[in-house]
């Protein structure tokens, strides 16, 4: 039988030997005045809102004629669509009463170079789609989307992950609440332009597809033009592994919570593949699969079961689905804390929207549930053998024609493994069934637009000014001499360009701005908010003709524009450092206290330093009184 | 055919393709100096340049590339698109009314249009049973393409041919009829076909969408199924058009043919009833009737069928400083009758006032109706209306300007007496004239006042 294993358990070949693949889709919001295609601000969003509509969606057909399958899902469950709106961030182009205005062209030249820094292969004439979504996260039933470039590539580790593909596009709604037949949204994040880059499945274990997610925000990051803070960037995982298919795991926020997602959802695929060979050991085909659904109100008047008593307080109905042959299927555990059951109760809750939990009982379900009386009662009346598997469901009779359903689909599914379908992340790193997986049908060319061609000369422009990409810049780093940590975060940095401009025009080493840059100025730019580039730098080239070391820069600077500057700025000129000697004497004043305070010489260390900055005002190499420190302290205790 | 073979490519894009034999729906490789894209070529619309090539990728997005970075195009294979709205036939249950749909265009139902990149309508019974089944619970439905038009492009010889197939059905004893048209001019069609068709005894139900039916937000579907429903079973015997309610999607509303004007460009609220109030609501198993004046369903089938039109008329929407050369060429061309959408209570400059003369005495007819939509014209009130109406101005009441437009041509089209067509135009056939105008008709409640947003905030209207 399955056997769930741990992500600690795990090394890179266990994930090989089940066939882990995964890939990315990255959707990173721009960071534009207004919206992609009309003139709404982009502001913060708002819990309060100034009106209400609602809105019903219909499935409509692709440009190739076909119907989607998410659409027709959506499309059963009658969802009553309600969009609150606020008039500062929505107008009537956001719920779909206005024709769309012309593509922001601050958004496309920021999703161009993006789309370059990608190495992906650019196009020359966009041509907007229609991607449908009939949940209702776009008022339209469509998302404009477009593609910008193909078949990229960005360097990890000593291999290549391939880009798929760029789009930009606008952003959906935010979710306000899913009960019942009826879901609320709110609009503000609607139109949002972002860009949308998709890997290949070319991440094999948990930790690279974080890795993988990190570098790329790194790199839309790095054109400075990207919006930041919860919800700016949002990752949908895609998962499968050997024998099962892709699965996508919905709107990631945190990427260090990506591991353990993907994880629970390779060994969700492992189990279920294992139950469709169990189904395949007990001869239940395609063709021979069976269920039968009954009506069993009747037989349950005296139950003492919570749920059922209380449904039939409220004058609801009780149906039994028997399952033919799938004994024990429902309790095979998928994820920790999941069982196969768990993905019915899903499609019950999701497609004929009865969503107070439980929604379901089983016939070899571990918790309480009816007793044994009435179980046998169940299974004579559904006309169920002990081989059978017995699903009891609640609620109004369309809601349970619907979940009758929809269990017998589930479960026949189960006989090809895994389902293509968008799932959706929980807290505990375990998912949930959100949609059926939407496929290439619910394209549709945009007829409200005509295509835009992408010019020569528009690429031009934005590659002349295209930033370095944060690997390439870390590489120059590295080989001007910056250490490896330093390197990497000075490549991420957003003060990547002003130490660019240090290195070249102050005498100092890249090697230790890139400290000074890592360490003394983020703290410096922390207490002095406005201290401005251009002081910063003639500052370093004064201290650096003096060959003074860059401690004395920050004591300029600090004592220049801090906020406990003095009077009389000392001119640079008539700086000198603290002499060895004076630090010498200084450190043994404090040594006494060692032997009497009985801390640790490491806290007693940085003790020392903090009280001697202090008394010299910062004139102090670091260094140097790190080693005189040490020596000192060298051969005494603790 | 070879134009089939490379639809829509001209120019470069056409010579491009011609040269690597790569017609439409072909699956190729496309090597470029911006890289190698793979896809199938897609027609292109003819009125996009002639410097690109549209292709679609495997995940279902098109893109273009343009013809000079083309280094050459490998043919793979070939994969044709047949857009097709599933059909499947009409059920008929004889205790349903019958209800005849007669289509002239619009968007009700439509499909993708390669050529034009825009959308043309699909309309068979089967096709619109394919696309909404819920058409099937109401009534037995039969259609018929008269005209396939964008509305805009409707005239005299489609609304004479309307009428008549109107007229037809009740005769052969349909019990409703639904006429689907384009928005835009949805409510000139309705006012002539007010005239045109006399004592109807079923309802005449037009219909369209302003989102067209290829989105999952069109109102065509719950327009259509309100229309129908209106035709196959309400007893509003009377010319109507049924369109989307209020900004959500709640319930449809009937309006009297010769009073609603569309009154927006892109909205599916659109529709509104002008100078008066909606005939009804229509929910989704009721109909709300707001008043008591409608003409009732009857059994006969005594219809009257005049589709008298004489189009030489005009609107001359007036603005201050126009001069007399614009009424004059109106007359020297011909013209027998000018509807004037003046300002206010009706008024137009002095500077016209010898070009009115004129008309009078070459016998043209000059009706006034008002700009502002809602209210009478009061040509009393100030000296200036007074002295139009010795010129033979004739105050139109509170008829809108397009509806008295298409009254005057109807009347035109049956005499040119002065007196006669007077009274044509001034006796009420579809209320096109009301004696009252309801205190609760002019609401334009304007956003931003509290009691407003309160409203919008409190209820999903």
């Amino acid at each position: 039988m399955i056997r769930i294993r741990k992500m600690e358990d795990m090394t890179p070949d266990d994930y090989r030997s089940i066939g882990l693949r995964s890939g990315l889709e990255i959707h990173q919001q721009l960071d534009t005045e207004k919206k992609l295609f009309c003139r709404c601000p982009v502001k913060q969003y708002s819990e309060d809102f100034h009106a209400q509509i609602l809105r019903h969606m219909r499935p409509t057909l692709s440009e190739l004629g076909e119907y989607d399958g998410t659409a027709l899902m959506e499309f059963k469950t009658k969802k009553e669509i309600i969009y609150q709106i606020h008039k500062d961030t929505v107008c009537t182009y956001e719920i779909d009463d206005t024709p769309p205005f012309e593509l922001n062209s601050q958004a496309l030249d920021i999703a161009l170079e993006i789309t370059m820094l990608l190495n992906c292969k650019l196009v020359s004439e966009l041509h907007i789609a229609r991607k449908q979504y009939l949940d209702g996260s776009i008022p339209a039933g469509f998302q404009r989307t477009t593609i910008l470039g193909v078949d990229g590539w960005i360097p990890y580790r000593n291999r290549r992950i391939g880009i798929v593909q760029l789009g930009l596009e606008e952003d959906s709604c935010r979710e306000v609440s899913d009960l019942g037949h009826r879901r609320v949204y709110k609009t503000d994040r609607l139109g949002i332009p972002l860009v949308e880059p998709v890997t290949r499945p070319d991440m094999f274990t948990p930790s690279e597809v974080a890795e993988v997610a990190q570098q790329i925000r790194w790199l839309t990051r790095s054109s400075g033009k990207v919006r930041r803070g919860i919800g700016a960037a949002r990752q949908d995982v895609n998962v499968s592994v050997e024998g099962g298919c892709r699965v996508e795991i919905k709107g990631v926020s945190r990427i260090p919570s990506i591991p353990l997602l993907v994880h629970n959802e390779a060994f969700r695929q492992v189990s279920l593949l294992e139950i469709k060979n169990e189904l395949k050991r007990r001869d239940i085909t395609e063709s021979s699969f069976k269920s039968t659904s009954s009506d069993i109100t009747g037989i349950l008047g005296e139950t003492q079961y919570h749920y059922a008593a209380d449904a039939i307080r409220k004058g609801l109905e009780i149906r039994a689905v028997v399952l033919k042959g799938y004994r024990e299927i429902l309790s095979t555990v998928t994820q920790p804390g999941h069982t196969f059951a768990g993905e019915i109760s899903d499609r019950v809750r999701v497609i004929a929207c009865i969503d107070s939990l439980p929604n379901i009982a089983y016939s070899d379900m571990q918790d309480d549930s009816f007793s044994c009386a009435e179980w046998e009662r169940i299974m004579k009346s559904a006309g169920a053998s002990e081989n059978d598997e017995v699903v009891i469901i609640w609620g109004g009779a369309q809601d349970l024609d619907t979940a009758a359903n929809e269990i017998a689909i589930r479960a026949r599914e189960a006989l090809n493994g895994v389902c293509n379908e968008t799932r959706q992340s929980l807290p505990d790193g375990t998912n949930r069934f959100e949609r059926i997986l939407p496929g290439p049908n619910r394209m549709y060319p945009d007829t409200d637009l005509p295509p835009i061609a992408i010019t020569d000369e528009h690429m031009k422009r934005i590659s002349s000014s295209l930033p370095e990409r944060p690997w390439d810049r870390k590489a120059r780093y590295l080989k001007a001499g910056v250490p490896e940590e330093s390197a990497h975060k000075m490549s991420i940095s957003t003060l990547g360009s002003l130490f660019d401009r240090a290195t070249i025009e102050t005498p100092y080493s890249s090697r230790s701005l890139a400290h000074f840059f890592l360490s003394a100025l983020s703290h410096l730019k922390k207490n002095i908010p406005n201290l401005e580039d251009g002081f910063l730098i003639s500052t370093l080239m004064k201290t650096g003709k003096r060959k003074l070391p860059l401690e004395a820069a920050s004591y300029v600077l600090e004592n220049t524009c801090g906020p406990d500057r003095k009077e009389a700025v000392p001119a640079v000129g008539e700086i000198t450092m603290v002499d060895i000697k004076t630090l010498q004497n200084s450190v043994r004043t404090f040594l006494p206290m060692l032997d009497e305070s009985g801390i640790e010489k490491d806290v007693f260390k940085r003790f020392i330093i903090g009280e001697i900055r202090k008394k010299f005002g910062g004139l102090i190499v670091g260094k140097d009184l790190s080693v005189l420190i040490d020596r000192m302290l060298k051969g005494k205790k603790r | 055919m070879a134009s089939d073979l490379y639809k829509g490519y001209r120019g470069n894009a056409l010579a491009c393709l011609k040269k690597f034999k790569a017609g439409v729906w072909s699956e190729v490789d496309i090597d470029s100096t911006r890289g190698e894209f793979k896809g199938i070529i897609l027609p292109r619309s003819e009125t996009a340049d002639a410097e690109h090539i549209v292709i679609k990728l495997h995940n279902g997005y098109n893109i273009g590339l343009a013809v000079h970075t083309i280094v050459s195009i490998t043919v793979l294979g070939r994969k044709e698109a047949h857009y097709k709205i599933p059909e499947k036939e009409f059920p008929i249950d004889p205790s349903k009314s019958n209800v005849k749909l007669l289509g002239t265009g619009g968007t009700i139902a439509s499909r993708l249009d390669y050529r034009t990149g825009a959308v043309i309508p699909a309309f068979s019974p089967g096709e619109l049973y394919g696309s909404v089944p819920e058409l099937a619970d109401i009534c037995n439905l039969e259609t018929e393409k008269l005209y396939g038009v964008f509305s805009e492009n409707m005239g005299p010889d489609q609304w004479k041919g309307l009428a008549e197939a109107i007229g037809r059905e009740i005769r052969n004893g349909i019990d409703g009829i639904v006429v689907g048209h384009g928005t835009d001019t949805m409510h000139h069609t309705a006012a002539i076909l007010s005239f045109m068709v006399q004592d109807s005894p079923v309802p005449i139900v037009m219909v369209g969408s302003q989102r067209s039916s290829d989105r999952p937000s069109s109102d065509a579907a719950i327009n259509l199924i309100n229309a129908t429903r209106t035709a196959a079973d309400s007893d509003f015997a009377e010319v109507m058009v049924c369109m989307f309610g209020p900004t959500s999607d709640q319930y449809g509303l009937l309006h009297r043919g010769t009073r609603v004007r569309k009154m927006h460009s892109s909205y599916r609220s659109a529709f509104r009833t002008i100078g008066d109030i909606p005939l009804a609501m229509v929910e989704k198993d009721r109909f709300i009737p707001l008043r008591e004046d409608y003409k009732r369903r009857r059994k006969d089938r005594n219809v009257r069928i005049n589709t008298s039109f004489d189009d030489r008329v005009s609107i001359v929407y007036y603005y201050p400083n126009m001069k007399p050369d614009i009424i004059e060429s109106l007359i020297d061309n011909g013209y027998k009758g000018i509807v004037i959408a003046g300002t206010g209570l009706g008024h137009v400059n002095k500077l016209l006032y010898p070009a009115l003369e004129k008309a009078r005495d070459k016998g043209v007819h000059v009706y006034m109706t008002v700009q502002t939509l809602w209210g009478y014209v009061q040509m009393y009130v100030y000296d200036t209306g007074r002295d139009m109406m010795d010129l033979g101005v004739i105050p139109a009441s509170n008829m809108l300007p397009e509806v008295a437009y298409m009254k005057l041509c109807w009347a035109l089209g049956q005499n040119h007496d002065r007196d006669e067509v007077k009274k044509i135009m001034l006796t009420p056939f579809a209320g096109e004239i009301t004696e009252r105008e309801p205190h609760n008709g002019y609401l334009i409640y304007q956003g931003g006042i509290p009691e407003v947003e309160e409203f919008i905030s409190k209820y999903n209207r």
